[in-house]
């Protein structure tokens, strides 16, 4: 192994033990911290929601990735029933979606993105806006707080239903703008009613995060700036925004993760196999159900390489506020040298 | 001067009103749905012309087994929330705190298991839980659910305690205190309010699940609320009952809100008082 | 710390990779057990389950109740499956694919038959111990894959034609239209008619979902044309099922059929029908004792589907009962299936729950068809009827059928255009 430049001293004095780190500079004291003792406890400490995450996603994970290289079973002509093994076709789930079937694939593809892009949006201006206000109100702070998580709070699946009837064509919606509009047909319309009944479910989610953010930022860096004679404006695009920053990243990054993976409200507000918001879910689901578990499984597993792709991009974007990399582009380097020899190693073990 | 500030309450209370009524506007229709009688459960009326207890009477009638799935519900998302916040504290400390190898591998694999459609991990799970026997038990929803929660829950808490400045834990230390100590102490109080609203919208998410219960179970004794209100039907196949299903969405939604409230008041102040100690 | 964080991230490796293996040997274990038992032997009796939706009237509950009166050894217990029929099929799936005994006896869809019995996911039935001769034809045809008995019938359905008694005497007709030109031609008298000025003519299910496929089967086979041939192989392409598309495309573009009944499924015609919207309607029995309970009730009366020249077909609905080939205590199973299958069973469900019988007897019932009025009407609509095509790919067969139909009634593709595409789709899945 290549790295670590282990302070000697620290890794002999006990971590938080009240004697070494008295005379201990804050510097020093933070790098004494990425030590062997210090190793241990991340590994102690990350590790059963490691173990969690393993039993339950990469297992299934990996069946599906296993799935996705099996076609559809056949059926026997002769007898009539569907043969009891899959045959194995390598990539050709994945190829396909160049080839005939792909239409269907990137409509799916552009739909889904579609969704994202518009609704989490809408729904981190929407969510901001809430919370600042909720920030600031003082009266009537427990009602708005009450009524901002109504709607995360109601089940999807009740919401699509509540959203299907105001959206009929007799319904609540149509009547208040006027005229006949058929939400729930095929066309810009319906995207249309998926986002806004989207957007109202899920707007409260990034709110209540970002006020979290919010409530955590110390009032003292506020008067500061009041005093430095900073405006309102000045105070949240110079303070407000750069310190709730992580937490709306964060925030905005799991609904995109969720947006990307929408799936029943489309599926209960306008129905399935509708070509204008048939999203990857939809797609993949609709193929499992009808008994085609290889093509449903690869189009899970290239929806998540999608999503994979996206949330690289945060880590990357959240890196220095979340990860919190000390040292800057010397200790980056080293931790790039540590990952070759590691994947190294790995190789060497297996 | 005055003239400003009072133009901007103003402008405030204008703000709190649009944010409420966009939030209950469709929430009062639903409940509105829920008050009509089943004739005229299709009017576009603002007010229900005559106000009917129908379809809660429908929810609660003995064989919807509704009272028990409510409370289905409460204890598995409970023990999701509770289990997923303590294993999300301890991750998400080392990674805000502790300096180790493989920080951004481990954040992204963490983030990257709850990507995955549950559609597609459904039958690998259902085959596994199969053969271990876990099939109508609580573990079999609760187990699953952290898949979903606990990376939201420990991305979150990274970030809320990654917020708190060193300076406090070390000052803390220097007093005496042990890590844990100090992080008890110092740190958990003062990122309260983070962790409760992780903690609600991770206890809101594994309330609304549903196809993982759906599968995992097929005795009503352990069915949860989704899973009860899926089974709702009318008289006939094609029959929807629109009202009952509003009905109970309203019965699932309210408590929670009324619970989180009180909660709020209890375990924030409770964290708080804690602090100032 | 290196061989520590090494060692956690090589202990969720070994997990990983534990998991592969214990998979590698559940799919190898699998694929020995399911032979090609052609006559699967029912042993075993002890405890059963049916997987079913809920019912709310309780009536089969009610059945089973009297059933494990009788065998206090042999009991059934009821899995509740949701009320949405495509998680009802999903769930089934999940549990043949685990390869489960947690469903003994299934209740499915009629649709569902030979993809059911292809995959082997149900067991084939001993034909001679149910009394199918006396159940009515096409409904025992639902429950047969390649001639051999898979499922048995418990209910019926069909779909029949609901009109305004009271607008049709005003405008001075007597009887109900058998075609759809006297349909069109009845409307057009009927809204001539003060109060009838603004109704609608006629609706059915044109939402894209299986309601289409139902309706657009309908209209084609009401024309003389078929979906897929008697041989199975489709044959939808042809100048009768051109006629019987057009019926509805043109009824659509000259008004006859409202533009918001593109967006219809049963409940949102049957809303219309009730607020007195319009003059036709096409829907299944349940609406009459909803209507019953509406302003238009006592105003309307059911007939016969209306078709091209003559009388219409309607399509079949309705359940049967299967047996999951992974069940235990199969004896017992086959015995409540016949219990379940029964006419006395059937005449309890159709008085406690208005569920259409497999047996023709019970629609001559005096006392039943005071009851229920369109008793002899829904019996005309089930013998006329056509099932609906019965494919293995039934899935992929009513997608194609819903993506073209729905093509062709929004305007976006000519209704012979329809029609060839759907053909070559037909052909091609039938081709997998």
């Amino acid at each position: 192994m290549v790295d670590t430049d282990i302070p000697s001293g620290a890794a002999a004095g006990t971590p938080g033990g009240p004697v070494g780190r008295r005379s201990a500079p804050v510097k020093a004291s933070k790098r004494a911290w990425a030590t062997a003792a210090s190793g241990r406890t991340a590994a102690l400490l990350v590790s059963p929601t490691l173990l969690v995450l393993t039993v339950v996603v990469l297992y299934p994970t990996v069946m599906a990735f296993k799935e996705s290289l099996y076609g559809t079973k056949g059926l026997d002509p002769k007898t009539g029933f569907i043969s009891d093994t899959e045959p194995f076709v390598g990539l050709q789930n994945y190829a396909d979606i160049f080839g005939e079937a792909g239409d269907r694939f990137w409509n799916a593809f552009w739909n889904t993105t579609f969704f994202t892009v518009v609704t989490v949006g809408l729904e981190t201006l929407i969510g901001v806006s809430m919370a600042l206000i909720m920030h600031k109100a003082f009266s009537g702070r427990a009602l708005i707080r009450a009524s901002i998580l109504i709607p995360w709070a109601v089940p999807t699946a009740i919401s699509g239903l509540l959203w299907r009837w105001i959206f009929n064509s007799d319904g609540i919606a149509n009547a208040l703008i006027g005229r006949q509009v058929l939400w729930t047909t095929e066309g810009f319309h319906a995207k249309v009613a998926v986002i806004i009944a989207e957007v109202w479910k899920t707007s409260p989610f990034i709110g209540l995060l970002v006020l979290a953010g919010l409530q955590v930022i110390p009032k003292e860096v506020y008067e500061a700036a009041r005093l430095d004679g900073a405006g309102p404006l000045a105070q949240f695009w110079r303070i407000t925004l750069p310190l709730v920053k992580p937490a709306l990243l964060v925030a905005v990054l799991f609904r995109c993760l969720d947006a990307l993976r929408m799936f029943d409200l489309p599926y209960l507000l306008i129905g399935a196999q509708k070509n204008s918001v048939e999203t990857l879910s939809m797609l993949a689901q609709n193929e499992a159900s009808n008994v085609r578990f290889g093509p449903a499984a690869a189009y899970a597993v290239l929806l998540f390489l999608y999503v994979f792709l996206i949330a690289l991009g945060f880590v990357r974007l959240l890196g220095t506020d979340l990860v919190g990399d000390v040292g800057g582009p010397k200790a980056k380097r080293k931790n790039k040298l540590r990952r070759t020899a590691v994947s190294g190693g790995a190789e060497a073990s297996a | 001067m005055t003239a400003t500030v009072k133009w901007r309450t103003w402008l405030l209370y204008l703000g709190v009103a649009s944010v409420v009524a966009y939030c209950l506007a469709p929430f009062y229709w639903m409940l509105v749905s829920s008050l009509r009688s089943t004739s005229d459960i299709f009017d576009t009326s603002l007010l229900p012309t005559s106000v009917s207890f129908e379809n809660y009477r429908a929810v609660f009638s003995p064989s919807q087994g509704f009272g028990r799935a409510l409370l289905n519900s409460l204890i598995v998302s409970g023990t999701t929330t509770v289990l997923a916040l303590l294993l999300a504290t301890f991750t998400a400390y080392a990674m805000a705190r502790l300096n180790f190898r493989f920080k951004r591998l481990i954040l992204t694999l963490i983030i990257a298991t709850s990507m995955f459609p549950v559609v597609s991990i459904v039958v690998p799970l259902l085959k596994l839980f199969t053969d271990i026997g876990w099939i109508n038990t609580y573990q079999a929803m609760i187990v699953p659910s952290m898949s979903f929660v606990l990376p939201l829950a420990v991305w979150n808490l990274t970030t809320f305690f990654k917020q708190m400045p060193d300076e406090l834990e070390e000052a803390a230390m220097i007093d005496g205190c042990t890590r844990g100590q100090a992080f008890r102490k110092v740190i958990i109080p003062i990122a309260a309010p983070g962790i409760f609203t992780t903690a609600i919208i991770a206890f809101i998410a594994a309330w609304n699940e549903f196809l993982i219960a759906l599968s995992m179970t097929n005795r009503p004794s352990i069915q949860t609320a989704p899973v009860a209100i899926s089974k709702f039907t009318g008289a006939t196949q094609f029959d929807v009952p629109f009202g009952s299903q509003m009905a109970a969405g309203v019965l699932v939604t309210v408590p929670l809100v009324i619970m989180v409230l009180i909660f709020q008041r209890r375990i924030v102040a409770g964290l708080t008082a804690g602090a100032a100690k | 710390m290196n061989a520590r964080t090494t060692r956690v991230l090589q202990c969720s490796a070994v997990l990983v990779a534990a998991g592969l293996v214990l998979t590698a040997c559940g799919s190898s274990g699998g694929d020995s057990s399911s032979g090609q038992s052609k006559s699967p032997s029912f042993t075993g009796r002890g405890p059963i389950t049916f997987a079913a939706a809920k019912d709310s009237s309780g009536v089969v509950q009610k059945v089973m109740d009297s059933w494990n009166a009788q065998h206090p050894k042999e009991k059934v217990t009821f899995v509740q499956l949701p009320a949405d029929v495509n998680q009802q099929r999903q769930q089934m799936i999940q549990n043949a694919e685990t390869k489960s005994d947690a469903y003994t006896v299934l209740w499915m869809d009629v649709v569902w038959t030979s993809e059911f019995a292809a995959h082997q996911w149900i067991d084939q039935l001993p034909a001679d111990q149910f009394p199918l001769d006396k159940m009515l034809k096409p409904v025992v045809e639902t429950g047969k894959y390649r001639g051999n008995l898979y499922a048995v019938p418990q209910s019926s359905d069909g779909g029949v034609l609901y009109y305004r008694t009271d607008l049709l005497k005003k405008a001075g007709i007597s009887a109900a239209p058998t075609t759809w030109a006297e349909m069109k031609a009845d409307c057009a008298k009927v809204k001539q008619l003060p109060e009838a000025k603004d109704l609608d003519c006629y609706a059915g299910q044109f939402q894209k979902y299986e309601g289409l496929t139902v309706n657009f089967a309908e209209a084609v086979n009401s024309a003389g044309g078929v979906i897929t041939a008697a041989s199975g192989k489709p044959d939808v392409d042809t100048p009768a099922a051109k006629k019987g598309l057009d019926f509805l495309v043109d009824s659509f573009k000259d008004g006859t059929i409202p533009k918001e009944a593109i967006t219809y499924q049963e409940e949102e015609g049957r809303q219309a029908f009730q607020s007195g919207k319009l003059i036709f309607l096409r829907n299944w029995p349940y609406v009459y004792s909803l209507a019953e309970k509406s302003k238009v009730a006592g105003k309307f009366a059911v007939a016969p589907l209306p078709g091209l020249t003559g009388a219409g077909s309607s399509s079949l609905g309705g359940h049967n009962v299967a047996l999951s080939s992974f069940a235990k205590n199969k004896a017992t199973a086959l015995d409540f299936m016949k219990f379940f299958t029964s006419e006395a069973s059937a005449a309890t469900f159709l008085k406690d729950a208005s569920m259409a019988p497999p047996y023709g007897s019970l629609y001559d019932d005096a006392a039943l068809v005071k009851q229920y009025p369109y008793l002899p009407v829904l019996k005309k609509s089930i013998l006329g009827a056509v099932p609906r095509p019965r494919v293995v790919q039934y899935g992929d067969a009513s997608s194609a059928i819903q993506q073209e139909a729905y093509a062709a009634l929004n305007g976006d593709k000519s209704s012979a255009q329809a029609l060839k595409d759907l053909q070559s789709e037909l052909q091609k899945s039938a081709a997998q």
